[in-house]
């Protein structure tokens, strides 16, 4: 998990990185753009920040200092010059190679790190007022050939461990395993159990320890990482670690040594023994052992050692033949992922086919495919999940400085960082999870002593967390702050005239009405939050993810926010229904039931569009009207009973067609203000089929009404 | 269920990081004042890993270990000794009484967890 933070970090770094020199570059045309040198300065800061979170020390370091000059830069004190730009593009290319090398972006040497930083010193003392002079800075470090090129990464190298514990090592309250745990966690590790020494069952001194451990290990941490594991036990065992290899090396060998030579090197057998065993043809490790030479244990730790060897070496070799990951444009993945679209939409045609022809060969070939294009499908968008953790990370920093500037204490607890979702949806989930946050922030935590007094922890809690719900994710904000007020949520309702008064409402009707536009109900006004805007504004971000937010709150307790979000934005569980031989899609993910509406049901209730099902009262919209398609419904029409925002609504459609998986594609500019329509798809004869926007349709029906009355 | 850990120090504030720190990561902690006061509250606790200072009054940190060892439901459990820099003797005079390892102050809140996830598992 910690991985795949510094993963993100990493890949975010680089992007900052490119910005930068973009930045840099522009900056060196126009010296004065305030907003190019605002830009560099939270490039800097950016990386500074997330640095220092995710363990890259050196990094928020050595940026902390470039981040002071042009901080200084940015206050006017201090102008772009040349040798800044230069300068800064080097420092730029330092950090680059600290992230590229190191796992956590050490500092590759000092002395040049220091250098710089007292390069962009030196310039900030004579740049303060003045205007840049050719100064012999720009001759100084840099002048001379970079020395950048002599650092080297410290690779990978695997490394043969033999541990052999003193019998007694129980005794100081050890566990061996524990430490070949640790070893594990340092590499690709694999471990063979010497099990020589195990006396017969009636001599065993169950305290005692006869087990001793031969390890192969492949890290680039060292040996001194290595060492540090048996710390502990260092005077009570006999440990041995060789360096047998270093993997990154192309060995002209085309094979790992063979297991005699193996078996010598760790003096397991000598080497006559070895000439006398091969001169008889068989297998060599299995002749050893009936000779009595070695222990089977010994020579099973040997093929452990070159089966392992033989995966690295694969492993490296397959490294250098390309690149572990790359890069590509979004808009790249953008049009495969529409092609994939297309692709699935004529599968189906195809499939489609091959049942209305009878024919069995053809139904196989299309089965074939359709398997290929959903395994297709589910990996193109696959490939466009980043984990909500990239997101997360940025939230610390946000409580932190937060809680600070309120004076409340507060742990932000993140559950779930690996969870992965459509990058549009993280990038647009940014904002409203900001709001949610922050309102958790000031308006659900206590101060401290209020918590103590409400015989709470001083240290309040914000917990965020997200987890995979089917074809959803479920995203979290809990605090165990004070909780809703439901009480002074309505007065405010009542004030405002959003209801009327008396007006008796449930928790979660209550709460629902911090969605509406200019509610807040804090008395006064923080820079956090308060001025009511945030939550209409986060109930929009949600919607256009087609997502659904839902509040619950325990006065005293603490609020829960839950928001449910679809895996992607790109396709979209559907049911095709009909009017009149136009074809629409209803998202299924709000579709509860199905029911028939005959003439005579619709006479029933009297021209009011509400139909009785199993009891309950639903009230219907028929489509036909709504998007006046003219012609007559047929005599058994369908009602589609969607549950939007908590209510059952009806949709009449002629037909209910079924079950269909959309491609979601944007209807272009010209229709950008169509709004009961979110997009449209193309089915599997070609023809395009629009995609209802449940939500918006419910309210322009709701707004007509609300004009009539 | 939550493994218990067994804080031995005379000293309040760092009994209390070393709780602290502990609980948050999800161990029980008993806390102790010096050795005698640890051998006391020993009896009838299930504990399964001891962190003890050294210089305590009554029974000191080796003395302890020694006692420690000598009953048979913490001879095999991990014992961790807090020494200064200026202890390095310490180390060995304590691993000779039975401690599992050490950690030398001042130390960090995930110096302590890493440790304690290197004999506890």
């Amino acid at each position: 998990m910690m991985d795949n933070h510094t993963e993100a970090f990493r890949e975010e770094a680089y992007e900052l990185l490119g910005d930068l020199e973009t930045s840099l570059l522009s900056l060196e045309e126009a010296p004065d753009d305030m907003e190019l040198i605002q830009r560099i300065f939270r490039d800097m800061h950016t990386i500074k920040g997330s640095g220092a979170m995710f363990g890259f020390d050196d990094i928020a370091h050595f940026t902390h200092e470039i981040e002071t000059i042009y901080d200084k830069v940015r206050d006017g004190k201090m102008s772009v010059s040349k040798e800044l730009i230069n300068l800064t593009l080097q420092a730029k290319d330092q950090i680059r190679l600290m992230l590229d090398i190191t796992p956590h972006g050490k500092a590759p040497q000092e002395p040049i790190l220091q250098e710089t930083i007292q390069a962009f010193k030196e310039l900030a003392q004579e740049g303060e007022g003045v205007t840049s002079p050719l100064s012999p800075t720009s001759a100084s470090p840099w002048a001379s050939p970079s020395p950048i090129k002599e650092v080297s990464a410290p690779g990978m190298a695997t490394y043969r461990i033999r541990f052999k514990p003193s019998p007694d090592i129980f005794l100081t309250g050890t566990n061996p395993l524990f430490l070949l745990d640790e070893l594990r966690s340092l590499g690709e590790c694999k471990i063979a159990a010497q099990l020589g020494a195990i006396p017969f069952l009636d001599d065993i001194d169950p305290e005692r320890c006869y087990t001793s451990w031969d390890i192969i290990l492949t890290t680039d941490k060292g040996t001194d990482a290595i060492k540090d594991v048996f710390i502990f036990v260092e005077g009570d065992c006999e440990l041995t670690i060789n360096q047998i290899n270093n993997a990154s090396e192309i060995d002209p060998e085309p094979d790992y040594k063979k297991l005699g030579q193996i078996l010598t090197e760790r003096g397991d057998i000598t080497e006559e023994a070895l000439q006398g065993a091969l001169k008889e043809k068989k297998y060599l490790g299995e002749m050893l052992v009936e000779k009595g030479l070695v222990t089977s244990d010994k020579v099973e730790s040997a093929l452990i050692e070159q089966r392992h060897m033989r995966k690295m070496r694969e492993k490296t070799q397959a490294k250098d033949e390309g690149i572990s990951s790359i890069r590509v444009p979004v808009e790249k993945l953008d049009i495969l992922v529409n092609l994939v679209g297309e692709l699935v939409t004529v599968q189906a045609r195809l499939t489609q086919t091959a049942l209305d022809l009878h024919n069995g060969e053809l139904a196989s070939v299309a089965e074939e495919v359709e398997r290929l294009t959903a395994e297709l499908r589910d990996t193109t968008l696959n490939v466009r999940m980043l984990p909500i953790g990239t997101i997360f990370g940025k939230f610390k920093r946000l409580v932190h400085d937060l809680s600070q500037e309120l004076g409340k204490e507060i742990e932000l607890a993140t559950d779930g960082a690996e969870t992965e979702l459509d990058k549009t949806v993280i990038e647009k989930l940014n904002d409203p999870l900001v709001h949610l946050i922050r309102n958790s922030i000031d308006h659900g935590i206590e101060s401290p002593d209020a918590r103590i007094s409400a015989g709470k922890t001083a240290t309040g809690t914000i917990r965020l967390s997200a987890v995979h719900s089917g074809a959803h994710v479920i995203i979290q904000i809990q605090d165990d702050g004070k909780g809703l007020d439901k009480e002074a949520i309505l007065s405010k309702a009542i004030e405002k005239g959003l209801a009327h008064p008396g007006t008796d409402a449930t928790d979660k009707e209550a709460f629902n009405f911090i969605f509406l536009p200019g509610f807040s109900t804090a008395e006064r006004v923080t820079g956090i939050s308060g001025r009511g805007v945030g939550m209409d504004v986060v109930k929009r971000g949600i919607d256009a993810l087609r997502g659904t937010i839902d509040i619950s709150s325990r006065q005293g307790a603490g609020t829960t926010v839950t928001i449910k979000l679809p895996l992607t934005l790109a396709i979209v569980e559907g049911l095709l229904v009909e009017i009149e031989n136009n074809r629409f899609v209803l998202p299924l993910s709000v579709v509860e039931e199905c029911v028939e509406l005959t003439r005579e049901d619709a006479k029933r209730s009297h021209g009011r569009n509400i139909a009785n099902i199993r009891g309950g009262i639903v009230p219907y919209i028929r489509l036909r009207h709504e998007f006046r398609i003219s012609g007559e419904a047929p005599p058994v029409e369908q009602i589609v009973v969607a549950g939007v925002n908590g209510n059952r609504i009806g949709f009449v459609v002629d037909k209910v067609i079924g079950g269909h998986q959309t491609v979601i594609k944007k209807l272009g500019n010209i229709y950008k203000n169509v709004e009961a329509i979110s997009g449209a798809t193309i089915l599997g004869d070609g023809t395009v089929a629009l995609i209802v926007d449940v939500a918006k349709v419910l309210k322009n029906v709701e707004l007509t009404e609300a004009v009539f009355n | 269920m939550a493994k218990i850990i067994m804080t031995v120090d005379d000293s309040a504030s760092i009994r209390q990081m070393v709780s602290f720190t502990l609980r948050g990561a999800g161990y029980d902690v008993v806390e102790a004042t010096d050795g005698r006061d640890a051998l006391s509250k020993m009896n009838g606790n299930p504990i399964h890993m001891v962190i003890t200072d050294l210089n305590m009054p009554h029974l000191d940190g080796i003395g302890l270990i020694g006692e420690l060892r000598k009953k048979p439901a913490c001879k095999f459990i991990p014992i961790i000794m807090l020494t200064t820099e200026s202890q390095d003797s310490k180390k060995q005079e304590g691993k000779a009484a039975g401690a599992t390892g050490w950690i030398v102050k001042p130390f960090k809140a995930e110096q302590l967890l890493a440790v304690v996830k290197k004999v506890l598992g």
